[in-house]
């Protein structure tokens, strides 16, 4: 084995800037590839980051003002849910719908007060199953629960950015924060992994109605199906549509009333927009690599045909033509397996700055997380690389090896 | 089983050459005794390096036989050929044919690379050859620091090295001044006294007088022994014709 690579590097030092110059290009096209892969997955992860913390199959259901008349009625006519809305959704969408959580934001002049700290955050009431909607990570305490809708109980969650803003560095478990002047016990923290200086405070949905005058009015709704696939989800949607919109009198098509998001729908067609370009890279990243694959055959073939007389000696002395096309095999395989190494050694360092430099920017506030982060080729990535780069060795020398072969010993001598 | 390392009978050899064949060797019968000194000689165009490729098996044969140590050798495939060449033959070039970017011990180390042997052991025994013929303080040197004897001796070291039953030598001394032809010859001759079969090549009086036996080609036809001066004559012959 060591022989083995002492004739290669023998034959490869003498020949030294050539190898250098052979191997660059196979440097740069896997260099390239990897950083197109990078750039592709850092795009990736930033859309991802804006959809983490909701459930991909959610659908998120507000009101406004009708736009078009219908059914006798006029247009501009305010919508209002109530909690009769939820209860026919749940009703009639029993077998497609897994959670369903009303929503009341409380808008405007409800400051928030601990002590003597103070301040204007995001108020909303929602129910228990709001948590497999809008999934958010629990740092302390607890969610809110049945008892705490059943019983009124004025109750608070709060994120730890609020908790921050009120309590510095207290727990605020246990402790009383008023709303509006109402005192709430703080039962639970918590963190959404997609915006982490959020200001939001979660009370449950019966008792800041019922404090502030809610009555049985819902502001929105929130409901996660179990549909795994965008055609069933799309169906969904066109479903609790239909309903709410006969419940209202509104127009079926009438988006400004009854507006809905399907998170399932945007999320499959971001992904399928981000396959593409994935696919895309792949491409460009193989013809690279492909035009670097050229050159090594190129320069290999050269390369037999000046050695012409060396493999003939070499064959006259015993050399079988399998040890010849070994010969020239793992050259070219040596040359596109380190070159391509530090290529992809090259292009993962650059990959792992660039991805430290916008941790580093995200960690300081800034938005950049959810357009561009961790542009990262993985491991498999990387392996796949590495395995593209030995066949390549491998065809590259293919045809020069043949052709080494195939060389006769008698016209090789004789060629002075 | 017979005592001949070599025994060619009735061998034919033609290249095609597209439309027509060109018939080169045209029946050739030879028997070479084990540590047997020949040498062949004949004009350019006699089929002396035809048959110098199929006895090396760098070459096939149409038809005929040979034998080469009692083994047939017929339409062997690449693979065998190159065992049986490791094996059996050692070749000496004209224009020595060493490798240009190794140094002479490497030169000579390498046929028992392709027998497999570990790095360190054929160094040391391509060393003992290169001290044998006196080239040991030449052992680093590559092959263009070497003058022409030098070279051929490192190609005889290189010859020897796998320890061969027989010697093939194209030309051996066709590069090289009459001393140091003579020097070449020596050690030519010294090889076979310990017991190795040799066939050279050449259109040297002056060499193939140092063989035991001299083989005249003409033509693709061996020129029997009892018409020497035929063979004079044609051959002076063709060399005034052109």
């Amino acid at each position: 084995m060591i022989d083995y690579l002492q004739e290669i590097l023998t034959t490869l030092q003498k020949n030294r800037l050539r190898a250098i110059m052979t191997g660059f290009s196979v440097a740069w096209g896997i260099f390239m590839l990897i950083l197109l892969l990078g750039s592709g997955s850092g795009l990736q992860n930033g859309m991802e980051n804006n959809f983490k913390g909701t459930s991909k199959n959610a659908l998120w259901i507000w009101s406004g003002n009708t736009q078009v008349a219908h059914g006798g009625l006029k247009a501009g006519r305010r919508i209002q849910f109530t909690d009769a809305d939820m209860k026919a959704l749940e009703k009639t969408f029993a077998d497609d719908i897994d959670h369903v959580s009303g929503r009341f934001h409380l808008w405007g002049n409800a400051a928030v007060t601990y002590q003597k700290e103070y301040g204007n955050f995001s108020l909303e009431g929602v129910m228990p199953d709001f948590k497999h909607i809008q999934t958010v990570e629990m740092k302390e305490g607890r969610y809110i629960n049945e008892p705490d809708i059943r019983d009124f109980r004025k109750v608070a969650l709060m994120s730890v950015a609020v908790q921050k803003a009120l309590f510095k560095e207290e727990t605020p478990l246990g402790k009383y924060i008023r709303v509006g002047g109402v005192p709430f016990m703080v039962v639970g923290t918590f963190e959404n992994p997609s915006n982490k200086d959020e200001k939001q405070l979660y009370l449950p949905l019966s008792t800041i109605r019922k404090v502030f005058n809610g009555s049985n009015k819902l502001g929105e709704m929130a409901v996660s199906t179990n549909a795994l696939t965008v055609a069933e989800n799309k169906r969904i949607e066109e479903g609790i549509r239909s309903t709410l919109a006969q419940r209202h009198h509104v127009a079926p098509d009438d988006k400004q009333a009854l507006g809905i998001w399907n998170t399932l729908e945007h999320f499959k067609q971001a992904q399928g927009i981000f396959a593409g370009i994935r696919l895309f890279v792949w491409v460009i990243g193989i013809m690279t690599i492909l035009a670097g694959i050229v050159g090594v055959s190129n320069i290999m073939i050269i390369l037999v045909k000046e050695r012409t007389k060396e493999i003939g000696i070499r064959k006259a002395i015993g050399a079988t033509p399998w040890s010849v096309i070994r010969l020239v095999l793992s050259e070219s395989v040596f040359i596109t397996t380190i070159a391509g190494f530090i290529g992809l050694v090259a292009g993962m360092g650059l990959l792992a700055i660039v991805s430290n430099v916008l941790k580093g920017m995200a960690a300081q506030g800034n938005d950049i997380e959810r357009q561009f982060f961790n542009p990262s080729a993985d491991w498999g990535v990387a392996i796949s690389a590495l395995v593209i780069l030995v066949l390549a060795g491998l065809i590259a020398g293919y045809i020069p090896a043949r052709r080494a072969a195939a060389i006769k010993p008698i016209e090789a001598l004789h060629d002075e | 089983m017979s005592d001949s390392i070599i025994q060619v009978k009735n061998l034919h050899k033609s290249y095609d050459m597209g439309q027509s064949a060109l018939h080169v060797l045209k029946g050739i019968d030879i028997d070479i005794k084990e540590g047997e000194m020949v040498s062949i000689m004949g004009s350019s165009g006699s089929g002396k390096s035809t048959l110098l490729n199929i006895l090396g098996i760098l070459d096939n044969y149409d038809s005929g036989s040979y034998h080469l140590n009692n083994i047939l050798v017929r339409s062997m495939g690449e693979t065998e050929a190159a065992r049986f060449r490791n094996r059996y033959l050692g070749f000496i070039f004209q224009s020595f044919n060493l490798i240009s970017f190794k140094n002479a011990m490497e030169n000579v180390a390498l046929p028992l690379y392709y027998q497999g042997v570990n790095r360190k052991k054929r160094n040391q025994l391509a060393l003992e050859y290169l001290e044998r013929l006196g080239l040991l303080n030449w052992a680093n040197h590559l092959p263009s620091e070497l003058s022409g004897g030098q070279r051929q001796r490192v190609a005889i070291a290189r010859a020897l090295i796998s320890q061969p039953k027989l010697i093939l030598a194209d030309e051996p001394t066709g590069a090289l001044d009459s001393q140091t032809s003579n020097e070449v010859m020596d050690i030519l001759e010294s090889v076979n006294a310990s017991g190795i079969s040799m066939i050279i090549v050449t259109h040297e009086p002056k060499v193939a007088a140092r063989t035991h036996r001299v083989i005249r080609l003409s033509d693709g036809l061996i020129v029997p022994n009892g018409q020497p001066h035929t063979q004079e004559a044609s051959s002076i012959v063709q060399e005034t014709k052109p």
